[in-house]
């Protein structure tokens, strides 16, 4: 095998397959201590610990909503906290078959000379970083690379920057029992329309899986978030049906039968269009090799945040919002979403430009 | 899309989805007029235009065999012969229902500061003789690179050279109607293990498919034609069900869904071993989004050319023999065959030439 096939690689394989399973998908509540801060104070509610741990007691004690997750990427605060009753979040996961996951980058830099693209940190100590996660219940990681569209971008430097620090992410993890998400973020922002979403798709997850293979990893014990493929944030929208077939046929082309399940970003679609899309691209007749999931952050929690506005008066209704955007999403994993599951909230674009987390 | 979409692009889909037909495969008929010489002198037979057409007439007008066959693969002086009636060959395959395809690499040559590395000649007016077969009938290609293992081979040189080097013919081949198959043959030769052959495999077919990708061909069509996944040739054998996981493996660790078949080389195995293992991996209960099907020359031809030996009273015999590898090949490609072919003469015999040249 080029893959190495290190002493975790039977359990590697295990939990890619589970987080894959069709009808869940991913709660990405890995919001740094500063994003979080901008959605806390979007709905007036201060950024201290206490705030940012009981937004996670929210989601993550909402009645029924854990079964439609088969993962949540936690921040490094996070997978620590506890319950107000004092009960570690990581057990409430683990209890309700969710798999803990950790994101284990340490945001983008710039890369000199070029025009704003960046490349990702995070690789000091990240294998002894990963093995205390490990230890502390996390069983996936993720790694968040970011490219964008411009007349002259991505630039073949920031692909391959960018392809190299994902694949040596995936080894390091693989290495100490963490099945990488591979995230290449191709950002929305830009007045291109599909096709040249769908070609700069095509190319940088043809140069993502390259590295891949030169970096040994073991594809069978790995996801892939990339983003849906379509118009970009200034170009006129386009229907779920054209979103699905482009973005279907891009991963066709490029990503490997081995890989077991692909959970897309939301990069600020807003709930229901996210939701439309992934059901769309569920429904499609063509072959896909790996099942078509979700990793949403935004398109997960938005309304739950606003509905909750830090009173702990409305966490009841809150964590209701929360389930419906859970199951609508996870209908659209088996093609069965019947839409509607639209508050005005659900459909409020989430698109911030230049989005930095 | 990264993929240029030619004006043929709708039927270079069509035709390579054809040929990836479940039951159907095709039969390498392209030897070059040195390699086919090697053939017939084995059976005592000169090496003239005419023994050559004879033997090609032999073969497509099979009765039976046909249907079980998507395509052939010509070399260029069979693309514009005749039978002795008078009827192109081209004309036959196609009545039959199968693709004329054309051999357009002008073989390999050694690559400077290797140790006896290749890399696969042929670009220079590709696309003029690539109109010139289309019109001639052809609707696909075949270009075949090579690649060795051994201590420190292949080398990251030889692997993109051979990498490049079919992008290129693949993309060219694309804007001329052509489906191109792409074979990067990488040899059984050698005392390695069945894990070695697998990690060559893997990267030289990911190296493949990124510079397919950097070259805008556009992989619904296109086919691959690889190797299976074996021992080398001085190690112990292995099952077919040990071939057909590796092969597969390797497989869905580097060919995108998007290509719509796979047409195993035969490289020296005989015509049994050829469509066991092709049979195990059909059978095998896994993702395979392509099909898996054949693209054998000897392992279809040998009985055949054996049972002929040149001999007019020989050829109705030889007809049978070649119908019997098709079907057995064709039931390989459904996972149905149940090894009970009638064994010609030859069929279990080991057809490994040691640091083979076409």
């Amino acid at each position: 095998m080029s893959a190495f096939v290190g002493k975790y690689a039977e359990e590697l394989i295990k939990n890619a397959k589970y987080i894959a399973t069709p009808g869940k998908g991913i709660l990405a509540a890995d919001e740094s201590t500063g994003t979080i801060g901008k959605r806390l104070s979007s709905i007036n509610v201060e950024n201290i610990e206490s705030n940012r741990q009981a937004l996670r007691e929210l989601l993550f004690t909402s009645p029924n909503a854990l079964s439609c997750l088969s993962g949540v990427i936690l921040f490094e605060e996070t997978l620590y906290q506890k319950t107000s009753d004092g009960k570690p979040f990581v057990e409430i996961l683990e209890e309700n078959n969710v798999i803990p996951g950790i994101k284990v980058d340490k945001g983008t830099v710039e890369i000199a000379g070029t025009n704003g693209e960046t490349t990702t940190q995070g690789f000091d100590s990240l294998g002894a970083r990963c093995q205390q996660y490990y230890k502390a219940g996390a069983r996936f990681a993720k790694w968040r690379a970011v490219l964008k569209i411009g007349p002259n971008e991505p630039s073949e430097l920031a692909i391959q920057q960018n392809a190299q620090g994902l694949a040596r992410y995936a080894i390091i993890c693989q290495e100490n029992g963490l099945v990488p998400i591979v995230e290449p973020e191709v950002l929305t922002d830009g007045p291109h329309d599909i096709k040249k979403c769908a070609a700069v798709t095509e190319t940088v997850l043809a140069a993502v899986y390259k590295a891949l293979n030169d970096h040994h990893v073991l594809l069978e014990g790995t996801l892939l978030k990339p983003n849906m493929v379509t118009p970009g944030s200034d170009s006129p929208k386009v229907a779920q049906e054209v979103i699905a077939q482009y973005t279907v046929t891009a991963l066709r082309r490029t990503v490997p039968p081995a890989v077991p399940g692909i959970v897309f970003l939301s990069g600020g679609q807003s709930e229901e269009e996210a939701t439309q899309n992934l059901d769309a691209m569920n429904k499609l007749e063509v072959l896909k090799p790996w099942t078509l999931s979700f990793s949403f952050g935004r398109a997960l929690q938005q309304s739950t945040l606003k509905t909750w506005a830090g009173k702990k008066a409305n966490v009841g209704k809150a964590q209701e919002a929360f389930l419906s955007r859970c199951k609508a999403n996870s209908e659209a994993t088996l093609g069965k979403y019947s839409g509607g599951s639209a508050g005005g909230l659900a459909s409020e674009s989430l698109f911030v430009k230049g989005y930095k987390y | 899309m990264s993929c240029f979409i030619s004006k043929y692009a709708d039927e270079l889909a069509k035709n390579a989805a054809y040929i990836g037909t479940p039951g159907k495969g095709i039969l390498a008929a392209d030897e070059s007029t040195g390699t086919i010489g090697k053939r017939l002198s084995s059976i005592n037979v000169e090496n003239i235009e005419e023994n050559r057409r004879a033997l090609r007439e032999l073969l497509f007008t099979a009765p039976g065999a046909l249907q079980y066959l998507s395509g052939v693969i010509l070399f260029e002086e069979t693309l514009y012969q005749k039978t002795a009636s008078g009827k192109p060959f081209v004309d036959v395959l196609k009545e039959g229902g199968v693709l004329p395809g054309i051999k357009v690499d002008k073989g390999t040559v050694e690559l400077n500061g290797t140790n006896g590395e290749t890399f696969t000649q042929g670009l220079d007016g590709l696309a003029q003789r690539c109109q010139k077969y289309y019109e001639a009938g052809a609707r696909f290609a075949k270009w075949r690179a090579v690649l060795k293992i051994s201590a420190n081979e292949p080398t990251e040189l030889a692997v993109q050279e051979n990498a490049n080097g079919l992008a290129m013919y693949a993309a060219i081949c694309q804007q001329c109607g052509l489906v191109p198959i792409v074979e990067p043959e990488i040899l059984v030769d050698g005392s390695h293990d069945i894990q070695k052959c697998a990690a060559v495999t893997e990267r030289v077919l990911a190296a493949c498919y990124k510079a397919l990708n950097d070259h805008h061909v556009m992989l619904e069509g296109t086919l691959l034609k690889p190797n299976m996944v074996t021992p080398g040739s001085d190690s112990p054998k292995v099952a077919p069900d040990v071939i057909a996981e590796y092969t597969v493996r390797a497989l869905q660790r580097t060919v995108p869904a998007a290509v719509p078949a796979i047409v195993f080389l035969s490289g020296g195995q005989s015509e049994e071993e050829a469509t066991l293992n092709l049979n195990a991996m059909n059978k095998l209960q896994t993702k395979k989004p392509w099909s898996l099907s054949f693209s054998f020359g000897r392992a279809l031809q040998q009985s055949t050319l054996k049972t002929w030996a040149g001999k007019e009273e020989n050829v109705k015999k030889a007809q049978d023999a070649l119908l019997v590898r098709c079907k057995a090949n064709s039931e390989a490609t459904l996972g149905t065959y149940k090894g009970d072919a009638e064994l010609c003469e030859g069929a279990a015999e080991s057809l490994h030439v040691k640091d083979y040249k076409y």
